[in-house]
């Protein structure tokens, strides 16, 4: 039967569980839609319940931190105070006057629509891998760091059996023991960033033992596996016919140029890569958030500029785990206040505040040391695919540049098909921006994920559509 | 730093149609430079699918400057390698016509097409699938036009600025035109923009959807308008929609006067795969924002003419802004207004395919010749002046 | 010792494995797993061709962004493998070009 929800949470990874339980907690009916059959979103991706895993915590990171998020959401669907839409992928949030329906496509298959309204809306969407194009990238065996991670803690299985994970950036770490730890050779650690940088950044290092903790923990890791750890080196080329076999790897030097005869060849079948990572915007764009570069801008309170849509977690700027919680947690309170007419709790929110602005500051200064390589673009060879899905060579970006009088991304993509493809850009955005000498651009993607124009062609059921 | 340039003539907007300006003036033996604010195909003409079409057109002057346009483009698309590098595909048209009035209507205009040069084939009921076999059952009849063609607006605009490149004209982009530049006795005599004057004794006015706001830099009135199009994009297809198909309803919907939403199914196929679904038209000013309500009802024209569409997912959506002028037809030629200001703007829809025309049409004027075409029907100052209807 | 893996990592005790069967071949699958997961487990890393070089293609983002782990199952085209879990029975057959026929 239709029933109105108050609060539709978009994602139910860190930041929209912190939120729907927030909110939840405080008499906000809450809908939590999400694509996975289970809770946890990338960060606290879990195996199915079939394969029986009895000690999933062996593939986590602060794992009674979820605990807590799954018993707090387990509690709230047993009182039905928050609502937990499985599978549901969210391809476009429509607001109209007074309130918003959420369009999604029922999983697996994605072809039956399914439709929830809501008054306020809050788009937990998190991020995705950044990868800058080299030479080989596209053979099979070479993975994201991320989707390597992903594998493993959703299918327990190895992207093959000897890894080297490359790129820069946090997220190498945890890969690299992970996979370690699961059984996977892992011959290298290629950071293309110099540790040393983070000298400059000293003071707010000190303002995060826990973090500095971590780093130790997984150097630990690395020692343990005997993973070769080569800072400031970069993959130059990946090898292989029908198949990864091999990388070449290579050092830096300060200007990012690749220094003559350090090239090593590490022989391997997976390479785990990537350089950092991007929000997923697309909701909030269309929905006419205002964006700040690539983040969705939003307050002290995590409200974007359009009524009644908030926003939290990677979605609003790449910062990790507990820096969603603490975002989450804040748009909760908000929403409480703001929709439940809740008195506010200032002491709640400071804290939660004072643990996002330490968080962002932190990775802020992450960003700042693990930035790519300065010279990625000279080292994509013309025959290098820029974009995966339309196999579009640098030397076609090269050519709209310099030919064309392309003099930004959307005349490049015009020119050359380079983000036309399934994945509309998101792999190759970056890239092209950056080979172009062009700012990114936000991409206005209507449409989430793919829609079959069967579902777009149907006129949605009524007002009280609610599964 | 400021540099003063000089020329024969600048041409504003590199889009489809001041590429095409440009490229017929240099051939014509000009010097031409090319200013845009933004980038080459920045504006409508990277929204636009690429139309080259006489199908939809009634007898009158934009038809004839269709079928000029249609010959042009086709001795452009057999210079060595263009047709190619602009995807131009000489595909034709199909309109289908769901009922018999509608069929009846169609054929009416088919033959007063024809009695004007336009090759406009009756297909009967029976025989619409040898030319579409994965058309809907069903329908009562169409008409073939076997003179419509494509290319890819955007990879078109950028070859043929290059040919005239090639050919000796400059391209500025990213430079505003600020004003045009007048001398005492009101002729032109250049564009200002902020990185310096550009000197010339003409000026053609291509600046498509914002070719009003030019115009007034000219002291001049030109009221172009924009009608907000939604275009839908596939996944990639293999060839199964072998021409461009539309509903009969779509020429009406070209011409009506309506600020409301109209649409009107149109499908075609690229030689990149996916298929385009269009068309919708409204006035609503220069709103960028989606629209799930028209692109639904894209989806279910579309479905409607093509039922294996349903099962083929959506991948993007965008939208554009048609230059649109109160008559329908757009502003070719010289300004009586202002000596040396030309106007080549407001195609409204049919920019890709009319630009060729415009292109030579211009370039003849520009070049003291008599255009091959009368252009008293596309007169820029044909419209009455809105600063002589103020009063009490 | 006991050599690691994933299932032993987490000490793992699956329900039984079904068969799917990819290009005709069949292979072994632990529920819940999804297919791009069943297909690594069997050796198999790609299983699509690009459209206009032919280059072969698998899983590269893994959480169903990229599009590049495109397959057939049980006759839909263009399903992403890393998304999609198995089932008993499935037939999955590698892609080629757009994944769709004429």
């Amino acid at each position: 039967m239709a029933e109105r929800s108050r609060l539709a949470v978009i994602g139910a990874g860190p930041a929209g569980l912190a939120a729907a339980l927030t909110a939840a907690a405080r008499g906000v009916p809450v809908v939590l839609v999400d694509t996975a059959a289970e809770a946890g979103g990338q960060f606290y991706r879990q195996p199915a319940a079939a394969l029986g895993a009895r000690r999933p915590r062996a593939l986590h990171h602060q794992w009674r931190t979820w605990q807590r998020l799954r018993d707090g959401l387990a509690a709230h669907l047993a009182t039905g105070r928050v609502r937990h839409l499985t599978d549901h992928h969210v391809w476009c949030v429509e607001g109209e006057s007074g309130g918003f329906t959420v369009h999604a496509l029922l999983g697996p298959d994605q072809e039956e629509p399914v439709e929830v309204r809501a008054d306020a809306v809050l788009l937990a969407t998190g991020g995705y891998e950044k990868v800058l194009p080299f030479p080989g990238w596209t053979l099979p065996g070479v993975v994201t760091a991320g989707g390597a991670q992903a594998m493993l803690k959703s299918g327990l299985v190895l992207p093959g059996r000897t890894a080297v994970v490359a790129g820069t950036g946090p997220l190498l770490m945890p890969v690299a023991v992970g996979l370690a730890a699961a059984g996977a050779k892992v011959a290298a650690l290629v950071e293309a960033a110099d540790p040393g940088d983070f000298r400059r950044h000293v003071r707010i290092l000190a303002a995060h033992p826990g973090k500095l903790a971590e780093g130790a923990r997984y150097a630990a890791g690395l020692a343990r596996y005997r993973i070769g750890v080569h800072v400031r080196h970069t993959v130059v080329e990946a090898h292989g016919g029908e198949r990864l076999e091999a990388v070449t790897v290579a050092a830096l030097d300060s200007d990012g140029r690749v220094r003559n005869g350090s090239e090593r060849r590490i022989s391997c079948d997976s390479l785990a890569v990537g350089h950092g990572m991007l929000p997923h915007t697309d909701l909030a764009e269309t929905l006419g958030c205002r964006l700040d570069g690539v983040n969705v801008a939003v307050d002290d309170e995590q409200r974007t500029g359009v009524p009644g849509v908030w926003a939290a977690g990677e979605t609003t700027g790449i910062g990790g785990a507990a820096l969603s919680l603490a975002e989450g947690r804040i748009a909760g309170l908000s929403v409480a206040v703001r929709l439940g007419s809740r008195a506010p709790e200032p002491r709640s929110h400071a804290r939660a505040a004072k643990a996002r602005d330490g968080l962002r500051e932190f990775f802020a200064a992450v960003d700042a040391v693990c930035a790519p390589p300065a010279r990625w673009a000279e080292r994509v060879g013309e025959d290098t695919p820029v974009c995966r899905c339309e196999e579009v060579p640098a030397s076609a970006i090269r050519e709209a540049v310099d030919e064309l009088g392309a003099g930004d991304v959307r005349t490049v993509k015009l020119l050359t098909r380079a983000g036309m493809g399934w994945c509309q850009g998101r792999m190759c955005g970056p890239a092209v921006a950056g080979l172009a000498g062009c700012p990114p651009a936000p991409s206005r993607r209507p449409f989430a994920r793919p829609v079959p124009l069967g579902v777009l062609a149907r006129e949605p059921a009524g007002p009280d559509a609610s599964p | 730093m400021s540099n003063a340039l000089s020329c024969d003539v600048v041409v504003v907007g590199a889009g489809m149609v001041g590429a095409a300006c440009a490229l017929y003036a240099v051939r014509a033996g000009l010097r031409v430079v090319v200013v845009d604010r933004g980038a080459v195909a920045g504006g409508t003409t990277g929204a636009g699918e690429g139309n080259l079409l006489v199908s939809d057109k009634e007898p009158g002057p934009e038809l004839e400057l269709a079928l000029l346009s249609g010959r042009l483009w086709a001795d452009l698309a057999a210079e060595p390698g263009l047709g190619r590098s602009v995807e131009y595909e000489p595909k034709g048209g199909l309109v289908v016509a769901s009922a018999p009035e509608g069929l009846a209507a169609l054929e009416v205009l088919a033959a007063a097409q024809r009695s004007v040069g336009v090759d406009a084939v009756p297909v009967a009921a029976d025989r619409l699938h040898d030319h579409e076999p994965h058309l809907a059952g069903g329908l009562a009849g169409g008409v073939l036009y076997p003179q419509d063609a494509q290319v890819m607006p955007t990879l078109a605009a950028a070859r043929l600025v290059r040919l005239a490149r090639a050919a000796g004209a400059s391209l500025r982009t990213g430079r505003t035109v600020t004003a045009v530049l007048r001398t005492a006795s009101g002729a032109v005599r250049g564009v200002r923009t902020p990185h310096g004057d550009i000197h010339a004794p003409a000026v053609v006015n291509a600046a498509g959807t914002w070719g009003g706001e030019l115009a007034a830099r000219a002291g001049v009135s030109l009221p172009v308008l924009p009608r907000r199009g939604f275009v839908l994009v596939t996944e990639p297809l293999p060839p199964r929609v072998r021409h461009k198909v539309y509903g009969a309803d779509y020429v009406a919907d070209v011409a009506s006067d309506s600020a409301a939403l109209q649409t009107s199914p149109v499908v075609e196929g690229t030689a990149a795969g996916p298929v385009l679904i269009g068309a919708s038209r409204e006035r609503v000013g220069f709103d960028r924002s989606f629209s799930l309500p028209v692109t639904r009802r894209l989806a279910a024209g579309a479905t409607r003419l093509f039922p294996f569409l349903a099962e083929v997912r959506a991948v993007r959506a965008y939208l554009g802004f048609r230059p649109y002028l109160p008559d329908h037809l757009p502003a070719v030629g010289p300004d009586a207004r202002v000596p040396g200001l030309f106007h080549a703007c407001g195609h409204e829809g049919a920019g890709i395919g009319l630009a060729t025309g415009t292109g030579h049409l211009i370039a003849q004027a520009l070049a003291g010749r008599t255009p091959d075409l009368d252009l008293t029907p596309f007169r820029p100052d044909r419209f009455p002046d809105p600063t002589a209807e103020e009063g009490p | 010792m006991t050599p690691r893996t994933p299932l032993g990592l987490v000490r793992a005790r699956p329900e039984p494995s079904f068969t799917v069967t990819f290009d005709g071949r069949r292979i072994a699958v632990l529920p819940g797993q999804t297919i791009a997961a069943a297909l690594w487990t069997a050796g198999v890393v790609s299983w699509r061709t690009t459209r206009d070089k032919g280059e072969p293609r698998g899983v590269f983002c893994g959480i169903g962004v990229c599009f590049d782990c495109l397959l057939t199952v049980n006759g839909r085209t263009n399903q992403r493998a890393c998304l999609l879990p198995a089932q008993p029975g499935d037939v999955i057959r590698t892609q080629e070009g757009t994944g769709h026929h004429g």
